[in-house]
Parts: C-alpha cells; structure tokens; sequence
C-alpha cells in the first residue's frame, strides 16, 4: 500500500495533488465533470476585497508547449466569495488554499483576515506574484522587504497557516524565499507564471489586451523545477511546487526537486481530468521508483 | 452532461476553400440538445500545439450517435485537425455552452450567418423545420470558392448567399440582402463576426434575436475567466461567452 497523504503546516492532504489558482474558478465547472473530494486540496482563484472585473480581452494567447494570459484577477470579491463560493464548496471533503491578493497592504489583511475564518479554508496562499495588474501582485513580490513586511502583516491575522506565491520574474529567488521565511510564512508556492508577449504577425500588435501576459504550461517547467530545487536548498520552508505539470511524471520530478505536494495549472484547461488521473497513477509510479510514499520521494534529488 | 470522449472519425472530407467537414461518432453524441452548442477538441496528443479548438456543431444525428462539424483550417491546430482521416479518433470534450433556443420561433425565423458563422444554422434550421417553423437563410461568405451546404440549407427553405467579392449571390454582406427581404418574421438566429451581429442587431433593433459570439477561450467550461465580456444587464457584472453563451439574447452583451 502506497502511502500518498503529506502533512504540511494546515493541511493535511489525502494526496499531493491539487489544482492551481487562477486554473480551477472556485471548483463548480470541474465539479461538473468528476467528485472534488477525490483533490488533495483546491486552491482557489484569487480574492480581491472588492470585485474585479479583470482585464480587456483577448486575455488568452497559445505559445509554443504554453500560454499566455492576462486575466486580471478577475474575481467577485472577498463578500461573494466568503458568502457563496466557499460554502458552496463545504459539501466536498476538500481543503481549501485560499489565494489572496490586493493592491495595498491594507487589501491583503483584510482579505487575510476574513476568507481565513472560513471553516475549509485551511491555508492562504498570498498572491504576491500576478504579473498581470498594474498596483499590487508582483510589485509585493520583487523587492524580499517588501514581499518580507507583506507576509507579516498577513501572519498576524491569519487564523490559518500562510503559503506565500513566489514570482519566477525576479532575478533571485532565493532572496525572496527567505524573506518571506523571516517574515514568518509557513510555506511557499512557487512559480507563478513568467512574464511574456506574443505578436500577431500579420499586424505586428501584440495579441493579449494587456500587451503582455503570464506565460505557463509545458514551456515553463524547466524553469519552476530549477527554481524549486534552489528554494528548498535555502529555506526550510515546505513547497508546493507548480509550473507546467502535465502528468504523473512531472509530479514525481517536482517532489525529487524539493516540492512536498504539487498544483496543476494550466494542464486542466487540455484535459480537464488531468489532476483525478495523476493521483490514480501516482502510486503504481511511486511503486516502480521503490518509495511507499510520497514523502520519502520530496527531496531525491538533493540526497543524489 | 459534459464529457470527454476519444469519439471515432466517421468521415472528412473538404468541402470548400479551406473549409471541411468532420463526422465522429460517440456516446458524446447523444448529449447534444441544442444547436449552437460546440465541444472543445484536443487536435493532438502532444502540446504542440497546448490549447483545446472549440469548433461549432453543424449537424446531429442521435440514432447513429454521430455529429458533423464544419470548421475553416486556417491555423496550426485546426490544419492538424484537417490532417485526420476516417478511422482515426480524437478526443472531445462536450457538449459546452448554450445553444439558440429553438422554442422561442413562432412561425418564420431568420437564420444569418457569416462564414464560418454558417455551421451551426443548420442543425438550427433542421430543428426549427421539424416544430413546423418557417426558416429564412441568409448567409454570408467571402467568396465563391468558400460558399458551403447552399443545397442543404435551400432544402429547409429560402436561401440567400451573399458573397463580399460578388462571385456568387448578391455582391456584398448579409445586411445587403437583409435590407432587400420584408420583415414579417418573429425571430431571428445569428452566428458570424461580431461585426455582422452588430449590424444584424442594429438592423433589427424591434425583433426579438439571438445572437451567437466568438471569444478567445482557455478552458472551454467556465473557469479561466478568458472569454468574458461585459454585459447590458449590470455594469458591474460579465459573462462567459463558453459557459453562459455562446448564444445570448440580443441587446445582452457588449462587445
């Protein structure tokens, strides 16, 4: 028998298998299609204190082995999500990581400071990584005093765990790894995804409204992997890892890295039973490498 | 209800400038209900190219489970979909999304389409017939050599071509041949560029209408958030044009 649970600071996850934020709405498509309960957690879309109706379109642009997007952080607001969109989600035997983002501090603990008393919330993941607004998201996440101070000001009003949302456009890493660790996270998610453009080029325009877009899927997974091999190097911090995940073999790559549980992104959007199918894969793989469970394979690569 | 099925391609076959027609056949089939519907397609198992086609229904036929698409090859992934042949499989996900809403004719529609915009009238006119509703076609093409299912629609009843370069039909767009035509239908059903349904719109602003949108999309069922557009009914509110359309009443969505 493959043990699959991990236990990470407010969750305790049945598998390490779960969808990524911004990738899943708040679960009620998917839920159409296959039983949520069957997720190691669900991280939900990001919540803002008010609505957000998110950037012109085209938002979306395909790449090679990606996509680009910029949504917006489009979302209902803090008083939709916490009155109708979490309760919705109570009848499924799911943890749920709640992503929040804002444009100020202000934003951020007050988002912190309600979605976190919700009964299945369980962690926050704190967005300060979104390449695709103008204030707030990735401006919190580029400077470690700032993404520091940020992080623990969301600590003091947390009622759950804190997972803070590394951003892979910086050029260190590790720098704001351990800020956030000084800053008293929990733990870390990482990647968000990268910033990048792409042109029509009959019109020589940039495709996406915004003009550029957050790159993920396929194309960025080498990127996120050596990202996570480094953060878990430096920091003691558990990470759940992300960044084109398309299959049962990405995620035991992830967890060698350093991950101790893994989100799916973008790989729902071309098989929207990707995250059911990996987990009902994962224990013949892990079986085949000779582990019992998934915590014996976090960190492989490390003991090599 | 939404599925996802490896259905098996009956027949392909090209029936216009880059124009072809799919035929597959599946227990996916007999889900669809509405016309207007569309299933989303993964063109190949590798991710090259990464995102599903959403590709619009042209015909169903629920005794043999089948259903017929019609879709321009004109891209990367649409040009790999062109590749299959017969016997081949693919891998469908749908139905997705709301389709016209065929109870809302009285006695004659309007059906207007524009290109690539044409597919999904003809599953409509084929039910619209069937509940004894009269169907007007008026469809619009860029050229000759692109005009498609003429015979087919002129077999449910009257049927106008508009070509923009004037190599067939009536020289110019739908709204031509709609300034021309009286006005004594109850409903009408529009698919093609935003553009034509604006002017469609416009043109009609007193008759009840529904009208079938196109947006870039991620996902196909409602959780990316990409193909929103704003809407008539609340400043402050969207719609997705996957999930909640494509087909809205006209008047609803600002484009």
């Amino acid at each position: 028998m493959i043990d699959l649970t991990v236990k990470l600071p407010g969750l305790n996850l049945k598998n390490p298998i779960m969808p990524a934020s911004g990738c899943f709405g708040f679960g009620k498509e998917y839920a159409q299609l296959y039983d949520l309960s069957q997720l190691g957690a669900i991280m939900i879309k990001a919540t803002t204190v008010e609505m957000r109706l998110g950037n012109p379109t085209p938002r979306v642009a395909e790449t090679a082995s990606g996509m680009l997007n910029a949504i917006g952080l489009q979302n209902p607001g803090l008083e939709k999500v916490a009155g109708q969109e979490l309760p919705w989600l109570e009848k499924y035997d799911v943890p749920i990581i709640a992503n929040v983002a804002g444009t100020t501090t202000e934003d951020y603990v007050e988002v912190a400071k309600a979605i976190s008393q919700a009964p299945n919330v369980h962690a926050l993941e704190i967005n300060i990584s979104c390449p695709n607004v103008k204030q707030g998201g990735i401006t919190f996440g580029t400077d470690p005093d700032v993404a520091r101070e940020l992080t623990r000001a969301v600590k003091e009003v947390s009622a759950v765990p804190v997972y803070v949302k590394l951003s892979p456009n910086v050029t260190n890493i590790v720098s704001i790894a351990k800020a956030v660790e000084e800053g008293g996270a929990d733990g870390i998610t990482m990647i968000n995804t990268l910033l990048g453009m792409r042109m029509d080029t009959k019109t020589g325009r940039p495709i996406i409204a915004n003009i550029t877009g957050g790159l993920s899927g396929p194309a960025i997974k080498p990127v996120a992997l050596r990202m996570v091999y480094e953060v878990s190097q430096h920091t003691k911090l558990p990470i759940i890892g992300m960044g084109g995940v398309t299959n049962v073999d990405d995620v035991i790559d992830f967890l060698s890295a350093g991950a101790s549980a893994v989100a799916v992104g973008t790989a729902n959007f071309v098989n929207p039973f990707v995250c059911p199918e990996i987990i009902k894969q994962l224990p013949e793989h892990l079986h085949e490498l000779g582990f019992d469970s998934v915590e014996q394979l976090v960190g492989r690569s490390h003991r090599l | 209800m939404i599925k996802q099925e490896r259905m098996q391609i009956i027949k392909q076959q090209q029936i216009a400038h880059h124009i072809f027609e799919l035929t597959v056949k599946g227990t996916l089939a007999n889900e669809m209900a509405e016309p207007g519907q569309f299933v989303h397609i993964r063109v190949a198992d590798s991710f090259e190219p990464l995102l599903r086609r959403p590709i619009s229904v042209a015909s169903i036929d629920l005794e043999a489970s089948q259903f017929t698409m019609i879709y321009r090859a004109e891209g990367r992934g649409t040009q790999l979909l062109a590749e299959k042949t017969a016997g081949d499989t693919l891998d469908v996900l749908g139905p997705l999304g709301h389709g016209f809403p065929v109870e809302e004719a009285v006695k004659r529609a309007y059906l207007i389409g524009g290109g690539i915009g044409v597919p999904p009238l003809y599953e409509l006119a084929k039910q619209l017939n069937a509940r004894g509703i009269e169907t007007v076609h008026i469809l619009g093409f860029e050229s000759k050599q692109a005009v498609f299912y003429e015979d087919k629609f002129r077999e449910l009843g009257d049927t106008h071509i508009a070509t923009v370069d004037g190599s067939h039909g009536t020289q110019g767009f739908v709204t031509h041949i709609l300034n021309e035509l009286p006005t004594d239908f109850d409903t009408y059903y529009s698919c093609g560029p935003t553009a034509m349904l604006e002017a469609v719109q416009w043109a009609y602003p007193q008759k009840k209408g529904f009208l079938s949108y196109e947006q870039r999309m991620g996902c196909g069922i409602g959780a990316c958030f990409a193909c929103v557009c704003r809407t008539t009914k609340s400043e402050t509110d969207y719609i997705k044009v996957c999930s909640d359309g494509p087909v809205f009443p006209a008047g609803v969505v600002i484009t």
